[in-house]
């Protein structure tokens, strides 16, 4: 019966207090919400960290879920927020490479037809700075429209699209590099 | 195909669900934190470190964090204060920034960058990292990565922003000030002090989970950079006419020793600036004549031909603690506070913990107590106080620890505290043993308030010691403070053969504190002593006036452990002097005796406020020295070699190793023949 609750009723209730709802929310959204975590990190340890400490959190920071918004609107901007957070409060820049890196540690070592794809995904990843990873974690992995991460970023849809025309510059560029 | 497509192909490819283990462990805790919400005031826990929307006092200590909370930000923003105190002292010689710029470049890119990152594509990697950075620092209002791109700003945010509440940084800085650019020591124990003190303000360290086990451990490409301003030039060779005082505070710290050791292991020569001569030397346990009575230490004098130079001498003072009869010892009362969050995981972390309380566990006497304590997520003791001699049930409890979730620190301090008191009774040492490697990054509020918190336990008889896995430079600066703070000691356990040291071999030093803030001057006679030098303590320099001073902290020593300090003094008309008479000087002075010098030490009984004085002269009787000291002196001179100090002119490895081998002495646990191997493989890679 709840499945076909909206987010934002169970969300509110949750907010109130019913444990049920909270359950029920939780586990409709884990693995989106868990395959964000990864996108943003390029770890699953990471990944699995992130989750962990956003679940910890849920409870109290869905007292300040509104409703103003869609709750997967909100929910990936604590996710993108915390992992934000989490990198800069971690490892900030070798932990946000390094993640990407020891990807390609793991592509070396697995077969060739995925882990070429895998390993150009690694290369690309690592060389995005971080807001245009958040991006693409976004708009790509999540397949989200600009207007949705544009919500969850905080930032303009205008910027959005910029974002991802620098994206593909960048990675043109490593596409051009990998032909020389 | 086009790009982004390809991309969006490759993440979908990436992403593999979620452990189904994790998703249930983590629904659970969800579901407990939100059982837990509702019972209580709605907002009160705050189990992430997430923006507050309230500004304020909670986003300062973030601000700290943000600045301290990782290596590279660790090595900026060290190297902002060394800058930003180098300047102080450069500019009123030479306004050239120059001089500072090139300090600031080194610790902060390339080397932090992962090798294989580089190797793949270095343009794109360069670039990615630049730009990693730059947008970090728009994103943080420039705090504190703003002091990793621009260097201009590091000198003006450092002093701002290095928090500096406490006594001893501002000593440090104002004696910076006082001394201008005379006293290089100055300078390094001013950094230091500073940079212990930005450094003690951030228990939120979080390490080294970056570093996958199998992989050849990249920390030891970055802990140059990291330790590299905790280590002061070499001390330089003073002429005793003209500053014939020599003041330090002890370090029993043998941190330095394990870099040395996993860099060569590794099959590099460590970089010179990780290598700490002095924590090399007093890694090792001496035979020192022991003290008699009721005095808690004992300092023993021995003046010998300097290995590496026929026409100087080298004074080796050594401090040997009072043993306390085993046997006699009061009931011990542990709290294991056992961080188990993922990123104890590593087999290099809590597996070793295991296996380290393991062996510890032998050790202990049946009338004491062992409780555990776990945080991770949420705080919880999985052992009530349970009698030393259950090793049945306290190895069961053992077992079940699992790593997984965040780190909670600050409550599983509290709750291990609050287990601690019921155990305390009167005549029993009380003690909370933090195993962690140093990922305090959820729950805390604020760092000081942590430090006051142990301190103000300490008072009331429960001590911290804590004890780090897996390495790392930041944990190191937190895991220092909190043992400080708590009358403990930090170790690193790396192995289970260091663990085998710490916990069982040298665990009743650990444990039992004898003396705290104990400092050594000595007066050099300038009519025997031409010129001195201290080997190694650069960072331990203090002040003169210091020593007397009784709050200034310095080094504390724990029952029947050892220091060593090696000086090599040039005597008068000694060949050897380096430094030529001054023409318009008065005439040497007259000897009134022929002592070298004064040595003093001043010491605390612990807890105690006020310090006690004992001292000696220094004889000039050169003696042909027993193993120990040929032992120290092999070690200081292999340390001297690591940093390739000009001082051992062609004395090399070969001779270390010879010195070394033939003063192995007794070597019960082979830690002097592990140093020799240390020497070959240093040998060899130094191509000697």
């Amino acid at each position: 019966m709840r499945m076909e609750t909206p987010d934002e009723d169970l969300a509110r209730a949750a907010a109130l207090g019913d444990g049920d709802a909270f359950a029920a929310l939780l586990a409709r959204h884990y693995d989106h919400l868990f395959r964000l975590a990864f996108s943003l990190t390029g770890r699953r340890a990471e990944a699995e960290d992130l989750t962990q400490d956003i679940c910890a959190a849920l409870p109290a920071k869905l007292a300040g879920f509104r409703g103003q918004s869609r709750f997967t609107t909100w929910l990936y901007r604590v996710t993108v927020n915390a992992a934000h957070d989490r990198r800069r409060r971690a490892a900030t820049h070798m932990k946000a490479a390094t993640g990407w890196g020891d990807w390609e540690l793991d592509r070396q070592a697995a077969m060739a037809d995925e882990a070429e794809a895998q390993g150009w995904l690694m290369q690309a990843m690592a060389a995005l700075p971080v807001d245009l990873r958040d991006t693409v974690a976004l708009t790509l992995g999540e397949e989200m429209s600009q207007a949705e991460a544009a919500l969850v970023l905080g930032i303009s849809e205008g910027t959005v699209a910029w974002r991802m025309s620098e994206v593909k510059k960048k990675l043109r560029a490593i596409a051009v590099a990998e032909d020389l | 195909m086009d790009e982004i497509e390809a991309l969006k192909a490759a993440l979908h490819v990436a992403a593999r669900p979620a452990d189904p283990a994790a998703k249930a462990a983590h629904l659970k805790l969800a579901a407990e934190n939100f059982a837990q919400l509702h019972q209580e005031s709605a907002g009160a826990k705050r189990p992430m470190s997430d923006r507050p929307s309230q500004a304020g006092f909670l986003a300062g200590v973030r601000r700290m964090f943000a600045q301290l909370s990782t290596r590279s930000i660790l090595a900026a923003t060290t190297s902002a204060a060394a800058l930003a105190l180098a300047v102080v002292v450069i500019l009123p010689q030479s306004p050239s920034p120059n001089l500072t710029l090139p300090k600031l470049e080194k610790p902060v890119v390339p080397d932090l960058l992962v090798p294989e990152l580089l190797a793949q594509e270095p343009t794109a990697s360069t670039d990615a990292i630049a730009s990693t950075i730059a947008p970090e620092a728009d994103l943080d209002d420039g705090r504190a990565d703003a002091t990793v791109v621009e260097p201009e700003p590091a000198l003006t945010l450092a002093p701002a922003e290095a928090p500096a509440p406490a006594p001893a940084s501002n000593r440090a800085v104002g004696k910076l000030a006082e001394q201008a650019p005379a006293d290089a020591t100055a300078l390094g124990g001013a950094v230091q002090g500073a940079v212990a003190d930005s450094m003690a303000a951030s228990p939120a360290a979080t390490l080294s989970e970056a570093m996958p086990v199998p992989m050849p451990d990249p920390a030891y490409q970055t802990e140059p950079d990291t330790e590299a301003f905790a280590n002061a030039a070499d001390n330089p060779l003073k002429i005793t006419a003209d500053s014939p005082v020599s003041t330090f505070s002890i370090d029993v710290d043998t941190a330095s020793y394990a870099i040395v050791r996993q860099s060569l292991m590794n099959g590099s020569l460590p970089p010179a600036d990780a290598v700490r001569i002095e924590e090399m030397v007093n890694y090792f346990p001496y035979a020192y004549p022991t003290p008699d009575g009721t005095q808690a230490f004992r300092p023993t004098v021995t003046v010998l031909q300097t290995p590496w130079n026929p026409d100087t001498n080298l004074v080796h003072i050594a401090l040997q603690g009072r043993m306390p009869a085993l046997a006699d010892r009061p009931a011990l009362n542990l709290v294991f506070l056992i961080d188990t969050s993922g990123s104890m995981e590593d087999a290099n972390k809590l597996p070793l913990l295991k296996q380290s309380f393991r062996l510890m566990l032998t050790k202990l006497q049946p009338k004491d107590r062992v409780a555990i304590v776990t945080y991770a997520g949420s705080a919880g003791q999985v052992l009530a106080p349970t009698a030393a001699g259950d090793h049945a049930a306290i190895l069961a409890a053992l077992e079940n620890l699992a790593a997984g979730g965040s780190t909670a620190g600050q409550e599983g301090l509290q709750q291990a505290y609050a287990v601690a008191a019921t155990m305390a009774e009167a005549g029993e040492v009380t003690r909370v043993i933090l195993a962690t490697d140093g990922d305090f990054n959820v729950g805390l509020s604020d760092p000081e308030e942590l430090k006051r918190f142990i301190a103000d336990k300490r008072e009331s008889g429960t001590y911290l010691s804590v004890l780090g896995f897996g390495r790392g430079n930041l944990d190191d600066a937190t895991m220092q403070a909190l043992a400080q703070a708590g009358n403990g000691q930090a170790a690193y356990i790396d192995t289970l053969a260091e663990a085998q040291k710490v916990l069982v071999d040298q665990l009743t030093g650990a444990l039992f504190p004898i003396a705290d803030d104990v400092k050594i001057q000595v007066e050099w006679n300038p009519a025997t002593v031409a010129e001195y030098r201290l080997i190694g303590y650069e960072t331990r320099a203090l002040n003169r006036e210091d020593f007397n001073n009784d709050r200034v902290d310095a080094g504390e020593i724990g029952a029947g452990t050892s220091v060593t300090a090696i000086y090599e003094i040039t005597p008068v008309g000694s060949p050897a002097q380096l430094s030529d008479p001054l023409r318009y000087q008065a005439e040497a002075v007259a000897s009134t005796t022929t002592e070298l010098g004064y040595l003093k030490l001043r010491l605390k009984a612990p807890g105690a406020d006020v310090s006690t004085l004992i001292d000696t002269p220094i004889l000039p009787v050169v003696a042909e020295p027993g193993e120990e000291v040929r032992f120290a002196t092999a070690v200081a001179g292999f340390g001297q070699l690591l940093k390739g100090n000009a001082f051992l002119k062609d004395w090399g490895y070969g001779d270390a190793i010879a010195l070394a081998s033939g003063a192995k002495g007794d070597d019960d646990f082979g830690y002097r023949a592990e140093a020799v191997t240390l020497m070959r493989l240093a040998q060899t890679l130094s191509g000697e």
